[in-house]
């Protein structure tokens, strides 16, 4: 092969992980900040670049096709956006002496590293080795979270790493299963777990070892997506650990879980004996979704709120998958995009809004939009947007599974919206009391990087009113792809 | 012939052996044996991965034998030795639930994933299904001293014994990719995570590594 010859793939793997060996050794936090935006921005670059590019053959650990362009592409975004978001957010944590710079350039390299670990499960082949991916991106996210080093934080943590282990667990068993189900087929060695090759054989495999496989790994990446009832360790990892890495979890990691997850889906589904994974997924994604919304109501602490939102809305994604159908996959595909796009941009808003207040607690906050307008009203957007108010994205993307669902299950239908309108009902309440009103708490002027968070939502605005014809006919495609 | 019934005879004894040892974990209520018995699990699992390199005939394996056989079964329970003794927590590992109720649990998981592995893997072969069995009641086994101790290190030792099921389970499946290379990620997560980071830090802060000192605070009552 060509030594000059552009690999976006080794691209959007080699830059990040390059760039955390540099930003581990390299001093002084203005430099830092700056490569961190630089690397992010880079990656994203050449991920873009897998669309023009012929992609290569499907190899044995590498393997690149329209399902996880969107994914690669989506995580790269939302990545190189937080790491403008993170530069403004760490100055300030610098500034009050939260964060040392000792830390700082370990919270650096981890980011980049945590980039990879996505990366990598995302472009990976081989089950195995996409393991082996989600478990690097969700390590380094559990020393993030405890990076503040206070008693929340710590224990926040450790019950990361105690339910995350678990959930590693489980994810190890059951690929382990699926490779015992392939052995017979597709022969011993390498090929059993190369995911082109058992999608080709699946049909064969023994439907048995195949059902429990998948339910050790639904329990496993399903810990990871944060599914009820082992979420646990979600809303505790967003509210304390630093506010990029909230919307980093909430945006990318749940992401990453959940695209595993449809990889095992669409194994199972191509083998005709084997139990349909839907029901399993939807009963999951109903209970998540309605659990969250009734939580909603509960929280004091702002970032604790939207974390459970973050449950809410990987509740109605892994329903609409569950689902299946080209509409609800079409839908649930939207509907990760725009939540990846909108919780991030809440976060990036929360993150500025408890640094000016210092602190998290709702009561602490109110009126922004009289103290704070760009602030505040990007926080009503933002919220606005999330809990499925038009013409915005997710409202779409909402209705679009909520009708696909009427026309076939229309019992689950109402759970669904029940559970829409309930957690609606939750953040128009929380929401009205920290944006309107008499002002509460300091009103020194923000020092907030705007440009992250107008981004985002004028996406997710643009999408609510029209979605570009070629954007549609490839998310179509991978809608079929899903089964 | 013979010498099939032998190489399958000394799989399950060793694999049948991980099983009672991860039992033993289950009534410990001290530290240090508790360590001791880890040690003894992590032995015979290096004693079992080497078993079945030698049956497979799977050379690769021995790396995985020799890093269960020094990391876990010495370093590890050395290392967490010092830690306990430097913290002085060597009194009694105070358990969330009695023992009888976790030693029926530990029962009720085992014949549970008997009946769920034996029942699905009819047409594998049996060595490698008794062995999975075997290593599903491994893990499940790892999970409960992990939910019923509140203390940090009995709960990493939960972890490890639990991850020895899954060391037993990747090399029962003959021929599996990447085994080698899992259980070398699976220390390298314990050394650095565990024992770097978590106590330190934990220790920094309370004096204590005593989980249930964490529960004490909740974020949402602030």
């Amino acid at each position: 092969m060509n030594v000059l010859s552009f690999d976006p793939v080794a691209a959007v793997l080699i830059i990040p992980i390059g760039s955390a060996a540099l930003l581990a050794i390299l001093p002084g936090y203005r430099l830092t900040a700056r490569l961190n935006v630089v690397a992010s921005l880079a990656t994203f670059l050449s991920s873009l670049s897998l669309f023009v590019i012929a992609r290569p053959p499907p190899g044995p650990y590498v393997l690149v096709d329209d399902l996880n362009i969107v994914f690669i592409v989506l995580n790269t975004f939302v990545g190189f956006t937080t790491s403008i978001f993170s530069a403004s957010y760490i100055a300030h944590e610098l500034e009050t002496g939260r964060l040392t710079p000792v830390y700082l350039r370990f919270y650096h390299a981890m980011y980049q590293t945590m980039m990879f670990g996505m990366n990598l499960a995302f472009v990976s082949n081989n089950i195995g080795l996409m393991w082996v991916a989600v478990e690097i991106a969700t390590l380094t996210t559990v020393l993030m979270v405890g990076i503040y080093r206070s008693h929340a934080a710590l224990e926040a943590a450790w019950k990361y790493f105690i339910l995350g282990s678990v959930g590693i667990a489980f994810a190890l068993f059951g690929t382990i299963l699926v490779y015992m189900a392939a052995r017979p087929v597709v022969g011993e060695g390498q090929d059993g777990m190369i995911w082109t090759l058992l999608i080709r054989h699946a049909a064969n495999f023994d439907p048995a070892l195949l059902n429990v496989a998948f339910i050790f790994l639904l329990l496993g990446y399903g810990t990871k997506v944060g599914l009820a009832p082992l979420h646990a360790w979600l809303p505790d990892a967003h509210a304390e650990g630093p506010t990029p890495i909230s919307a980093v979890l909430s945006g990318l990691l749940l992401n990453v879980a959940l695209y595993a997850l449809l990889r095992f889906k669409i194994l199972l589904a191509a083998n005709p004996a084997a139990i349909a994974p839907g029901p399993l997924m939807v009963t999951m994604g109903l209970v998540s979704l309605v659990f969250a919304a009734f939580m909603l109501y509960r929280r004091r602490d702002i970032k604790r709120l939207f974390a459970y939102s973050s449950i809410e809305h990987m509740g109605i994604i892994v329903f609409a998958f569950g689902m299946g159908g080209p509409l609800a996959n079409f839908a649930g595909l939207l509907h990760m995009v725009m939540h990846s796009l909108t919780k991030s941009a809440i976060f990036y808003a929360v993150g500025h809004i408890s640094q000016i207040k210092g602190t998290q607690r709702i009561s602490g906050i109110r009126g922004l939009t009289v103290t704070h307008p760009a602030l505040g009203w990007c926080l009503v957007t933002g919220v606005v947007a999330i809990a499925g108010v038009p013409p915005l994205g997710i409202f779409m993307s909402e209705f679009l599974v909520v009708s696909s669902t009427f026309a076939r299950q229309p019992l689950l239908a109402i759970v669904l919206v029940f559970g829409l309108l309930l957690a609606f009902g939750a953040l128009t309440l929380r929401l009205t009391s920290v944006a309107f009103g008499e002002p509460r708490g300091s009103t020194k002027s923000a020092e907030a990087s705007y440009v992250p968070m107008f981004a985002h939502l004028s996406l997710v605005l643009i999408a609510g009113i029209y979605l570009p014809a070629p954007l549609v006919t490839w998310f179509q495609h991978v809608a079929r792809l899903l089964g | 012939m013979q010498m099939h019934s032998l190489s399958f005879d000394v799989s399950h004894t060793l694999a049948g052996g991980l099983v009672l040892i991860s039992f033993m974990m289950l009534y410990q209520d001290r530290l240090y044996s508790l360590l001791n018995v880890f040690a003894l699990h992590a032995l015979v699992l290096a004693l079992s991965v080497a078993w079945q390199a030698f049956v497979q005939d799977a050379p690769h394996l021995y790396i995985t034998a020799t890093i269960a056989l020094v990391f876990k079964a010495i370093i590890i329970p050395v290392a967490l030795h010092r830690i306990v003794k430097q913290l002085g927590i060597h009194r009694d590992i105070e358990s969330a639930v009695g023992i009888g109720p976790t030693m029926l649990a530990g029962m009720a998981l085992v014949a549970l994933s008997m009946v769920l592995m034996l029942r699905v893997t009819a047409e594998a072969d049996p060595l490698a299904r008794e062995d999975l069995a075997f290593a599903l009641s491994v893990v499940l086994l790892g999970l409960l001293v992990m939910v019923t101790r509140r203390n940090a290190v009995s709960q990493v030792v939960g972890f490890m014994s639990l991850e020895n099921g899954l060391v037993l389970a990747a090399t029962g499946a003959k021929g599996m990719p990447l085994v080698v290379e899992i259980s070398v990620a699976f220390s390298i997560l314990i050394a650095f995570i565990v024992i770097g980071i978590f106590l330190f830090r934990i220790r920094e802060r309370f004096d204590s590594v005593d989980v249930s000192a964490l529960d004490d605070y909740r974020g949402e009552r602030r």
